[in-house]
């Protein structure tokens, strides 16, 4: 079942869930953009069937995280293993068959812009299935449905707000009734209602089809409620993992620091830099 | 010597850098052509590139061919009067559009207005995500955006330099025939014995398809290549112009040699 991370110093280890398979096992993972390293021997599980969050301060890798296990980046070291397979290994074929079992909520939404609303959710109905026009046209209704905004299907992405946008995302993602969701901060710029809907949503997709999720957010008390499984990373390492009820209960300084919003702690806020007073000071 | 010794690395890596983004440019010129069966279950796709850039490109195309066949009247009248062959003007205006102007002006008037706006498209796909998250959905790109945009250029740079050479005609139809009293039937009569299919039409034709294979494939992949920010696909936009441009020529250059230089 679980290979127990190594790096996992005191988090609620104990009371871990392990009756479902990994979906997604990462081991190893080192990844560097030019000089910086980002992931220095990152192991990490998600379960299936599960919502594993994935959280950290911004600027810690999530994204490409995300982008790791999906394949759009590839790493310097380590393997990434998804459904059994190994991504890294995988050639453009491989990839595209693994991603159409796959949704993905970018951050920025990405929407492709010359198509409505609509054509966007049909997209990869479109593209990879041969439904009937009209099986289509109810499918992307039920999916619109589901975001809250079928009355916006006509509506051009440029005419969106931009949590709307991302919900529109959030339809075409599961569009295709995948194994596994990406969401890459789904909550951002979000209303307190659309919120609270999109975390029933994201809790009632991963019961109901038996989903895999993986959330990548920085709301923490959202997270907290809908996660079934919460990783801490910062600095290209886990630093804690745990339920949120064990991770609530964690003493330790790291994870504190982050739930409670402390803004000073063994977490660094600031990107790496030279002491400031230097940096003021002149060149030397 | 440390100076001269840092110039000359500096050279030697721009150089490389140079040469690598062109061994780039021609792998994904590569990839698009290998990509291009795509086009032939769909074709809508490319007959949708084709109107866009049709429509970008027909007014000013048609615009500039009639002010540049004027010009021809205007300036072959002028010369050939001296030699008392004015009635030699229609060949004279034919060829040098069919065979120079039409094509290269067009490619060169394609490539400021449509290529510049395929690279901005592209570009800002890239920037906004959009080509990541279509290979999120298993959709290759190069397959879906870049294919038929090249194959759509193809096509119609040939259509838009045979319009340029027509309204080219007419133009100095006007000015050599109405303004300044060339015999119309000379006019048309010279063109129609002297104009050759071969030597003049298909030469055309393929400098237009090559001239229209460059300017897309030029635009398009500074587009896949921009700096994904606003800036970044700014430079981007001009640099399709510019290199478009100077490769339409330098090659016509070599095309017309090859063609008509043996001879
Ligand atoms: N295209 C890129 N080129 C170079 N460096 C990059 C690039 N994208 C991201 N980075 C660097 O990688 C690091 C991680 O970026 P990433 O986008 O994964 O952060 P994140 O955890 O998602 O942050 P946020 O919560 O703000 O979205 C950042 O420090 C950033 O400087
Ligand atoms: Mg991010």
């Amino acid at each position: 079942m679980f290979a127990e991370p190594p790096v996992n110093p005191d988090s609620g280890a104990s009371s871990k869930e392990s009756h479902a398979e990994p979906l997604v096992e990462i081991r190893d993972l080192c990844f560097r953009r030019g000089d910086q390293l980002i992931f220095a021997d990152l192991n990490l599980d998600l379960p299936c069937g599960l919502v594993t969050a994935v959280m950290g301060p911004s600027g810690s890798g999530k994204t490409t995280l995300l982008k790791l296990i999906t394949g759009q980046l590839k790493p310097d070291a380590g393997s990434i293993r998804v459904a059994g397979e190994e991504i890294t290994r995988l050639d453009q074929q491989g990839l595209f068959r693994l991603r159409r079992r796959m949704g993905m909520l970018f951050q920025s939404s990405a929407l492709l812009t010359d198509l409505s609303v609509f054509d966007n959710v049909a997209y990869p109905l479109r593209e990879h299935t041969r439904l009937s026009p009209s099986l289509i046209r109810k499918l992307v209704l039920l999916k619109l449905e589901a975001v809250g905004l079928r009355g916006a299907w006509s509506l051009m992405p440029s005419e969106l707000s931009g949590g709307m946008a991302r919900r529109v995302a959030l339809a075409r993602a599961i569009a295709l009734d995948p194994m596994m969701i990406l969401y890459d901060e789904p909550f951002t710029g979000q209303d307190p209602i659309s919120m609270g809907m999109l975390m029933a949503l994201i809790r009632k997709l991963n019961d109901a089809a038996r989903l895999t999720s993986i959330l990548v957010s920085h709301d923490v008390q959202e997270t907290l409620r809908i996660a079934d499984w919460i990783y801490l990373i910062a600095e290209g390492r886990v630093l804690a993992q745990g339920t949120p009820a064990a991770l609530t209960r964690d003493p330790s300084p790291w994870v504190r620091q982050f739930l409670d919003g402390l803004p000073d702690g063994p977490v660094h806020f600031h990107y790496p830099a030279p002491p400031l007073a230097k940096d003021l000071l002149g060149w030397g | 010597m440390g100076m001269t010794r840092t110039a000359l690395m500096q050279l030697g890596t721009s150089v490389l850098a140079g040469l690598e983004r062109l061994g780039r440019a021609h792998l994904l010129l590569l990839a698009t052509l290998c990509a291009s069966d795509e086009v032939l279950r769909r074709p809508r796709l490319v007959l949708e590139q084709v109107f866009n850039i049709g429509t970008l490109s027909l007014v000013i195309v048609g615009v500039s061919g009639l002010f540049v066949g004027m010009v021809l009247g205007l300036q072959g009248y002028t010369v050939l009067a001296k030699f008392g062959a004015a009635e030699s003007l229609g060949i004279l205006v034919a060829a040098s559009l069919v065979r120079e102007l039409g094509p290269v002006v067009t490619a060169l008037l394609v490539a400021g207005r449509a290529g510049s706006a395929l690279t901005a498209e592209i570009g800002l796909m890239k920037a906004t995500e959009q080509l990541a998250a279509l290979e999120m959905m298993a959709v290759d790109p190069i397959r879906r955006i870049l294919a038929p945009r090249l194959l759509g250029g193809l096509i119609s740079m040939p259509l838009l330099a045979a319009i340029f050479s027509a309204v080219g005609v007419v133009g100095g139809y006007f000015v050599g025939v109405g303004l300044l009293g060339v015999d119309a039937g000379a006019y048309w009569g010279q063109m129609q014995a002297r104009i050759d299919v071969q030597e003049d039409l298909v030469n055309g034709v393929i400098k237009s398809l090559v001239f229209g294979l460059v300017v897309t494939s030029v635009a398009l992949f500074q587009g896949y290549e921009a700096v994904p920010t606003a800036e970044g696909v700014s430079r981007a936009t001009t640099r399709a112009v510019v290199q478009s441009a100077l490769l339409v020529l330098g090659l016509d250059f070599i095309l017309t040699a090859l063609m008509f230089g043996g001879d």
